[in-house]
């Protein structure tokens, strides 16, 4: 028997801690890093005709995505205005109605499935479903797609929320009379309303910045979006066609688009995060 | 007088509240049950026209008509495989790093910046991939990997920057975040005392980590692993904007080339024929089943732990 | 022998127990294995410890007891430091073991913890096999051929008492044992490595009575090699196991001598009070 050298351990422990203090150090990096790139990129593309001008074809000054991010806006209005009432009631059934029943557990798996699929494969369903038959792209279709991403979010941490309220906040106001409907309305949703807005709050950061459901769907458009039943521009389809393109202006259009979506999501994400969170407290 | 009955209008609400939730569940059934049936009718055409040889067929011919998935195949698998190699071990150390050697204050402003991470938008990532990671692999790293390794066929070829080996790189940084997150937890739930017992024996944290922290909760940082991997696959615009976008396969990682979702990305709008788009919605068959496949597994093994511990995850 | 709260007339007496049972008989006085001195405890703010002193004696059983929450666990967790592992917890004072204060910064924690073990209130049996289990310590610090190390974890198994109900079953992980075996398997594991002090934290609190007694029984064999420090509610236990006894009450040693001293005849009155039921 050889006593094993303590220094040897020693020094294994403390190279195993400064790698793992150096590997955090390097992702915090790459965070600041692709940060950086954008916030310097971005801004030196944003100015006020970027926010009110229409495109202009490559080549030609000025012009700027103010219908990008209006459409943008549009669509994720109304996603929100389907995803988000869908989610709540799937996520109050399984909460409030679906403890025990066999049903449920298959519409939790369903939650899972849509959850982890990948959201170009939503977006080709939406095709399938909504533009195919139609024989048109469509505000609508992208609306549709972004919907379906945000609904199992929604769902999930509704159920999560709501479960966390304690049984006894439900009985003591049913045994006041109260409808089972205003019980879970009133009574169980004030309880849990922070974090179902945090929740919310981060599937619609989500959604901001996804693409590939809206290739299909929406497509793109260099005109003002009118209305929903067209080809809708978007932010983040033109930053994918602008960034692709070989011409320099478009591809500074597209940083700038980058800056704007970037900084919305990482807004939302912190307010949700925080302000929210210390709300609860 | 107490109201002990409810009037008939109350009931009625509630019935039709009630409902209105299911009505809610219902649809997002119909929602997934639509998707796989829609896959699976608009890639009959594809199925019946190339059979069981679409999946190795090396051919992508939109002129012709001929199409293969092996090179989308190929190029999804290396490069989720090179973004798990990378982030897998970086995801536990970091993990190790947040929970057993940071101070609270530390942990959690470090925690947040990797939460960060993962809020970024994946076309974000792109953007930077192409127009600032990519120059930076092609003049300082793959040259660099190309003269340390010249005998290996993985480094060959000109450093265009783009390519497999960035596109996985940058799918590492993207899944990094939730394989932490979930591995964070796993360490978290290692009961206090088990850990006491291992340090009273006089172990080093590394030697208590490796010893007793892994082993308790490894089903649960293999299902965080297999949780990374299904993200991984399924991830689009940053590959769609780094892989290069090329239907060849090559042995070189500096090559460009594609993935399942970047050929989706960059060919659906341009498919005209029936039989390009069935193909090309196999592709996305092929995708959903793979994405399942390992979100399967990774339920799996995290349900697991929930048995041995009694504590869900 | 030093008493906190000093009573000169108890240190008398003590003494002339002592020298008493030294004429009695032919062994000579057991010396001191941990000395502690001016001892203090912090939870952050909150001070739990207050000036504690006491020798715990080699190869001795020392049973610490006192109502709960009166800091038993708090004092013998500072033997190996383990409390270490909390950010808000700290310590002031000085213990010496084998001629080392451990509370000093220069102190080598893995040489103290190979001194000292730890037996806990929940059996605690690492996610592998019983064979695994009592051999961790050993490769920990240890490099020995594989032969070399099944004799060393049969032989722990065997002092434990354990391993004549396990020696089919090596190779099946721990958790699979009762609570009772679970315990013994634990203190296979602190003694495969021979330390000098055995620290048992309230060992048979998870445990049925028929196992705590099979645990008691080991407990006699244990100390013919081992100093065993043993924190206990359970007030017949410290009776009918330990040799000296020491009274905590909140923070503070109220009184420490032999067990039947301290049983049949306590000096002080919080001790009688404790001891014969009025409060705990």
């Amino acid at each position: 028997m050889k006593p094993r050298s303590k220094a040897k351990r020693i020094f294994v422990n403390r190279l195993i801690m400064a790698i793992s203090a150096a590997v955090s150090g390097l992702f915090l990096f790459i965070l600041g890093w692709v940060l950086y790139a954008v916030i310097m990129r971005g801004g030196a593309a944003l100015n006020v005709s970027f926010f009110t001008r229409l495109p202009t074809p490559p080549g030609v000054p000025g012009g700027g995505l103010a219908n990008a991010i209006i459409g943008t806006l549009m669509m994720t209005v109304l996603a929100i205005a389907i995803g988000v009432p869908i989610g709540l009631l799937a996520g109050i059934y399984l909460s409030e109605f679906g403890q025990e029943s066999r049903f449920a557990d298959v519409i939790r798996f369903m939650c899972n499935v849509l959850m982890g699929t990948p959201s170009i494969i939503i977006g080709m369903f939406v095709y399938a479903l909504l533009v195919v038959p139609a024989h048109r792209f469509s505000g609508y279709a992208g609306a549709a797609a972004l919907a379906i991403l945000m609904l199992p979010v929604v769902m999930k941490t509704t159920e999560d929320i709501l479960k966390l309220v304690p049984n006894t906040l439900r009985e003591s106001a049913l045994a006041l009379a109260a409808p089972r409907w205003k019980v879970t309305l009133g009574v169980v949703f004030r309880a849990g309303k922070s974090g179902l807005l945090t929740g919310i709050l981060l599937a619609i950061a989500r959604i901001s910045g996804e693409t590939a459901p809206l290739l299909f769907t929406a497509l793109n458009s260099p005109y003002w979006p009118r209305r929903f039943q067209e080809p809708t521009a978007n932010l983040t389809v033109t930053i994918f066609n602008y960034a692709m393109s070989p011409y320099t202006d478009w591809q500074q259009k597209a940083w700038g688009a980058s800056l704007l979506i970037t900084v919305s999501v990482l807004l939302l994400t912190v307010i949700a995060r925080f302000a929210l969170a210390e709300r609860r407290k | 007088m107490k109201k002990f009955v409810h009037s008939s209008k109350s009931i009625r609400a509630d019935i039709f509240f009630r409902w209105l939730t299911v009505l809610g569940a219902v649809i997002v059934v119909l929602v997934v049950g639509g998707i796989v049936l829609t896959l699976l009718l608009h890639s009959r055409l594809s199925i019946k026209q190339f059979g069981l040889g679409f999946f190795i067929s090396r051919l992508w011919n939109p002129v012709t008509g001929e199409f293969g998935a092996a090179s989308s195949i190929y190029g999804t698998i290396i490069t989720t495989l090179i973004a798990m190699l990378l982030a897998g071990p970086a995801a536990l150390v970091i993990a190790l790093f947040l929970v057993e050697l940071a101070p609270p204050k530390l942990s959690r402003t470090v925690g947040l910046g990797i939460e960060l991470l993962a809020a970024i938008p994946s076309i974000i990532y792109g953007m930077w991939g192409l127009f600032v990671f990519a120059p930076f692999m092609a003049s300082h790293v793959q040259p660099a990997l190309a003269k340390t390794m010249p005998y290996l066929p993985l480094f060959r070829g000109p450093p265009m920057g783009i390519g497999i080996l960035s596109a996985g790189i940058i799918l590492a940084i993207m899944i990094l975040p939730f394989i932490c997150a979930v591995t964070r937890e796993v360490f978290m739930m290692v009961p206090e005392l088990l850990k006491e017992a291992a340090y009273a024996m006089g172990g080093t944290t590394w030697e208590v980590t490796r010893k007793v922290t892994i082993p308790y909760g490894l089903h649960g940082i293999l299902g965080a692993m297999f949780l990374g991997l299904g993200r991984g696959v399924g991830e689009t615009m940053a590959v769609t904007f780094v892989i290069g976008n090329n239907h060849n396969i090559s042995a070189s990682l500096f090559a460009a080339g594609n993935s399942i979702a970047s050929t989706l990305a960059n060919e659906f709008t341009e498919a005209s024929e029936p039989l390009y788009l069935s193909a090309l919605i196999e592709l996305g068959l092929a995708l959903m089943v793979l994405t399942f496949g390992f979100q399967a597994v990774a339920h799996l093994w995290l349900k697991s732990i929930r048995k041995t511990t009694g504590v869900g995850l | 022998m030093i008493v906190s709260n000093k009573r000169v007339t108890v240190l008398k007496t003590e003494n002339a127990n002592l020298r008493e049972h030294r004429s009695q008989s032919a062994i000579s006085e057991p010396k001191v294995m941990v000395s502690v001195r001016k001892l203090n405890f912090y939870y952050g703010q909150h001070q739990a410890l207050f000036d504690n002193n006491i020798d715990i004696l080699e190869r001795q059983v020392t049973a610490i007891i006192g109502p709960s929450g009166c800091g038993k666990s708090t004092h013998i967790r500072t033997y190996n430091r383990i409390y270490e592992l909390y950010r808000d917890q700290r310590v002031e004072g000085q213990i010496m073991l084998d001629g080392q204060n451990i509370l000093d910064d220069n102190m080598d924690l893995i040489q103290l913890r190979h001194k000292v073990g730890m037996i806990f209130q929940k059996p605690s049996p690492f996610p592998m096999s019983i064979f695994e289990n009592v051999a961790y310590g050993l490769r920990l610090h240890n490099k020995m051929p594989q032969g070399e190390l099944v004799g060393r974890v049969e032989d722990a198994l065997k002092r434990a008492a354990l391993l004549d109900e396990v020696k089919d079953q090596l190779h099946q992980p721990g958790t699979q044992l009762s609570g009772g075996q679970q315990q013994r398997l634990c203190i296979a594991r602190a003694i495969a490595v021979e330390p000098m002090v055995l620290l048992m934290d309230e060992p048979c609190s998870a445990i049925d009575p028929i196992a705590t007694g099979k645990i008691e029984d080991l407990i006699e064999t244990l100390k013919k090699k081992y100093t065993i420090v043993l924190v206990t509610h359970n007030m017949q236990q410290a009776a009918r196991v330990s040799d000296y006894t020491a009274f905590f009450y909140q923070g503070r040693i109220i009184e420490f001598g032999r067990t039947t001293q301290i049983f049949e005849n306590p000096s002080m009155k919080q001790t009688e009070d404790y001891i014969t039921g009025r409060f705990g």
